[in-house]
């Protein structure tokens, strides 16, 4: 198995590494039994997301999507960052091994996750973007169910 | 002042690349690759042709098994070359329970054992047999009293490992195999890590048969054996030809049996000061990891391990971001993490021994050879606490855990013997 350059370079040089203290909302995904954490921190303004930034625990293509999620989302409008699904962050980075594709759909909880709680707390969840958020209810392997393993044991 | 991250990084390049997994496979000693490059050339004739080309392949193949026969005090009719460790293990396994499996259908084996002896065991059970897989304690010891409790009357077969490829653990072989013996149960045992490591003298450990590998002690890979007890009787595993005394059939692999018979022969002559000069530097390794980075711990038993293998779990870190930055550092060592695996499970060994997943998942391997010196284990102990750094400044485990919303379930200043009770509390 082997990562793309740019899988590499967002695993050494991750962008947007850390926490922002002031956040207007974040989520955290995963499960340390999993292998695999992800926290997001979002600031957001008038409906942009001005800053992100990420912690993760897991291997090194879980901390690269999530780097690659934070440049993806940064500038866009919270509905347009809703729209940026795990297969572009993976496209983005110039493709993931198969088994790895779980570690992006955990990049796009995470953003998820702190839009789905910022649209509830600012009363701004209707029904049209509620249908995004069915990503959340998954265990982030099911959708690759086949490619990452789950179904071995 | 003290070199940082960025700095080590960059320097790395300059430095020849630094090779910890031994365990995983060897680079073959000079010696044994002219060995092979010779006969490949000059003795390229098949064992059972009948003429000189012929002969004088017969011959280097019974030199070379009466050679490792040598080594191993056992006869030369003891031995039987394979293609490898893993065909050895299937065919002591599979062999017996097709020979025995009108006397009993159980088989008694460990829950850590290799892969090789694991799914075979799962094939026999999907024909019907029934098997045992006995718990070995907190770091990695089979009691062998165990093996005695799960004795039965229908019991064929008791396998299990000489010492373990990921935490290094070295069994109680030989009161194993006295329990057998005593039972009148066929005692198999991996020896694919122990032989040129440890003394591995089939007679004095009571083992009916003992499978090894030759690319694990610096002959090729291609290249294995089965030691089997004279009157032992296994059905074939391989059909074919009448090689191996009709008992595995296939064109003999001469060249490597001469390898394996020179890089044996080297190893044994080697082993008393290497295994010293190993356990030495393993040692230094192991004290100076723990004493660097906190909150870490020793998988497997302080001292009956191999002599070259360390194991280590970093708490809020995950395995394969240690190796990936390693390699960038020149480092090639191993981890038992699942996402160095093709599925999402952690090491089996490392569930094993009790840890729970999120500690598995942050192991590290790191195994030795005779081209190990002081100078890697140096530069080792300065790199790996700037990566295990790096690696908690990213995680939000370590974070949680900063500010005290998380316990630690391995102590700041770490553990050679620790056993964690439970996990962080999230289920699978």
């Amino acid at each position: 198995m082997q990562y793309s350059d740019k899988v590499l370079d967002h695993f050494m040089n991750p962008r947007n590494m850390g926490e922002i203290e002031d956040a207007t909302t974040s989520g955290t995904v995963g499960n340390p039994v999993c292998g695999d954490i992800m926290k997001m921190d979002l600031k957001i303004v008038d409906n942009i997301i001005v800053d992100a930034k990420f912690k993760t625990f897991g291997c090194g293509s879980a901390i690269a999507t999530s780097s690659m999620a934070t440049e993806m989302i940064i500038g866009l409008t919270t509905d347009e960052a809703l729209d940026v699904t795990n297969k572009a962050v993976a496209e983005a980075l110039d493709g993931l091994p198969p088994v790895k594709m779980h570690c992006s759909v955990l990049a796009e909880q995470a953003v998820k996750k702190a839009l789905e709680s910022y649209y509830i707390r600012e009363g701004l969840m209707t029904p049209e973007r509620t249908k995004k958020f069915a990503i959340l209810g998954q265990c982030e392997h099911e959708e690759n169910y086949e490619h990452c393993g789950c179904s071995d044991e | 002042m003290n070199s940082t991250f960025e700095e080590r990084m960059r320097e790395s390049v300059n430095r020849p690349r630094i090779y910890f997994d031994h365990a995983a496979t060897t680079l073959p000693r000079p010696e044994v690759i002219d060995t092979v490059a010779t006969l490949l050339k000059e003795s390229y004739g098949n064992p059972s042709s009948f003429y000189q080309e012929g002969h004088r392949a017969a011959e280097l193949l019974e030199d070379a098994r009466a050679r490792i026969a040598a080594c191993l005090d056992v006869h030369p009719e003891e031995i039987f070359f394979t293609s490898c460790g893993t065909e050895s293990d299937n065919w002591a396994i599979k062999g017996t329970a097709d020979a025995h499996r009108r006397r009993g259908r159980h088989i008694i084996t460990t829950t850590i054992e290799h892969h090789a002896v694991l799914h075979s065991m799962e094939t026999l059970e999907r024909e019907g047999f029934d098997v045992t897989y006995l718990d070995v304690d907190h770091r990695g010891i089979l009691e062998p009293e165990k093996v005695r409790e799960a004795l039965r009357d229908d019991t064929i077969l008791v396998s299990v490992m000489m010492a373990n490829n990921e935490i290094g653990t070295i069994q109680p072989i030989k009161e194993i195999g006295a329990i057998c013996r005593e039972a009148g149960v066929l005692f198999h045992s991996d020896g694919v890590q122990a032989l040129g490591a440890i003394p591995v003298y089939p007679n004095e450990l009571n083992a009916d048969m003992i499978s090894f590998s030759g690319h694990k002690l610096y002959a090729p890979k291609g290249i294995g054996l089965l030691y089997k007890r004279k009157g032992v009787r296994i059905d074939r595993l391989i059909d074919g030809g009448a090689q191996e005394k009709r008992q595995r059939g296939g064109t003999e692999n001469v060249t490597y049996a001469v390898a394996l018979a020179k890089a044996l022969e080297m190893s044994l002559a080697d082993m008393e000061k290497e295994s010293k000069r190993q356990t030495a530097l393993r040692d230094r390794l192991i004290h100076g990891v723990i004493e660097r980075i906190p909150h870490t711990k020793l998988n497997g038993h302080a001292t009956e391990r191999l002599p070259n293998n360390a194991n280590f779990s970093f708490e809020f870190i995950e395995g394969e971001s240690i190796l990936l930055f390693l390699d960038k550092f020149g480092y090639a060592c191993s981890s038992g993490s699942a996402c160095t695996s093709a599925s999402l499970d952690p090491s089996h060994v490392l569930l094993a021994i009790g840890l729970p997943a999120e500690i598995a998942h942050g192991s590290l391997r790191v195994t030795l050879g005779i081209d190990s010196t002081d100078e890697q284990i140096n530069h080792f102990l300065i790199d790996l606490p700037l990566i295990v750094e790096r690696l908690r400044d990213m995680s939000p485990l370590y974070s949680d855990y900063k500010r005290g919303v998380l316990p630690s379930l391995i102590p700041e200043e770490g553990s050679l013997d620790l056993e964690i009770a439970g996990g962080y509390g999230w289920s699978s």
